[in-house]
């Protein structure tokens, strides 16, 4: 019996690439045209049962500190108006001052769930200044170390205040 | 004159080092692809916070509903699962969700609500949005921000 013997020397065995290279940039033009960056987002916790917002009384030892923040006249404005209390503050930086002085510096010895913050609103405040307010009395970046040091863990809204308009 | 004749061979250009980048890009692209765009709506400026950090694990039961400025009417609008929806319509797809809970045996309580809302949004809306969350029944928010670089 006659064994045909394939003739080796003849060419390359050439694989085909080209459909490959096809479904790759296919792919990656896919990949770049979806690509899209997102900002990182972090959120702020606030558990609010319907009971404490509607005033009812909670299990908190120390009355919640009072923010009230006010609609500035010009919605572009830096900063809107801020009470701690009765005193009037100048900026968020002021409010950050005087919840670490009331809770105790945010130290070791503090006690971040001890207290508790109200924030009371406009309706027609821009949400802006809420999320400024929220970090305020959360916490700070020690600028040494550049961690943060927690304030006031317990956040929650007053009763809404009726709308300018009506 | 005289010319010389160019040889048959054909010229093969050297694609092993294209294929190789062009699969690390590939790679790289998967990697970072980021399919829950309908949970994170280009229309919303969030305000930015330095202290707002991703959450360092999960939420059990997450629900995110988005409020955007509509600019041209200077009115708010929910955004719920990517459609569009006044606030009027929020409780009866709340209700919805929470009788989809309850057949799954959890309560609203164990579900978190995540508020990606404008930064130019009335807070008094945001407060009606927490409301009647409330009362159908949920209880745990997260008011989400933009995270800021320190300094």
């Amino acid at each position: 019996m006659k064994i045909r013997h394939r003739d080796s020397d003849s060419g390359k065995i050439q694989l085909e690439m080209t459909p490959m290279i096809d479904i790759v940039f296919q792919l990656l033009v896919f990949f770049i045209m979806t690509f899209k960056v997102v900002a990182v987002e972090g959120d702020f916790n606030i558990k609010m049962p319907r009971m404490s917002a509607g005033g009812a009384p909670s299990d908190q030892l120390i009355p919640p500190l009072r923010v009230r923040l006010t609609t500035p006249q010009d919605p572009n404005a830096p900063v809107c108006g801020i009470y701690f209390g009765q005193r009037q503050l100048a900026s968020f930086e002021d409010l950050r001052n005087e919840v670490a002085a009331t809770v105790g510096g945010g130290g070791p010895n503090a006690d971040a769930d001890e207290y508790e913050v109200e924030l009371d609103c406009d309706f027609d405040l821009p949400y802006r200044f809420v999320i400024d307010a929220i970090t305020a009395v959360s916490g700070y970046r020690d600028p040494s170390s550049g961690q943060i040091v927690p304030l006031v863990r317990k956040i929650k809204f007053a009763p809404p205040r009726q709308a300018s308009g009506g | 004159m005289r010319y010389k004749k160019a040889d048959n061979e054909l010229l093969e250009a050297d694609l092993t080092p294209m294929i190789d980048m062009t699969f690390q890009l590939i790679a790289f692209f998967m990697l970072i692809i980021n399919f829950t765009e309908a949970e994170q709506d280009q229309r919303i400026q969030l305000p930015k916070s330095e202290l707002a950090r991703p959450p360092e694990q999960p939420f059990e039961v997450a629900l995110t509903i988005q409020l955007m400025k509509d600019s041209k009417t200077d009115q708010e609008l929910i955004i719920y699962g990517g459609e569009v929806m006044p606030l009027a319509n929020l409780q009866r797809v709340l209700a919805r969700e929470r009788e989809y809970l309850t057949r799954t045996k959890r309560s609203p309580a164990d579900a978190t609500i995540i508020i990606r809302a404008d930064g130019r949004a009335k807070t008094g809306v945001v407060q009606q949005i927490i409301e009647t969350c409330q009362e159908v029944g949920f209880e745990q928010f997260a008011l989400r921000a933009q995270q800021e670089e320190a300094g």
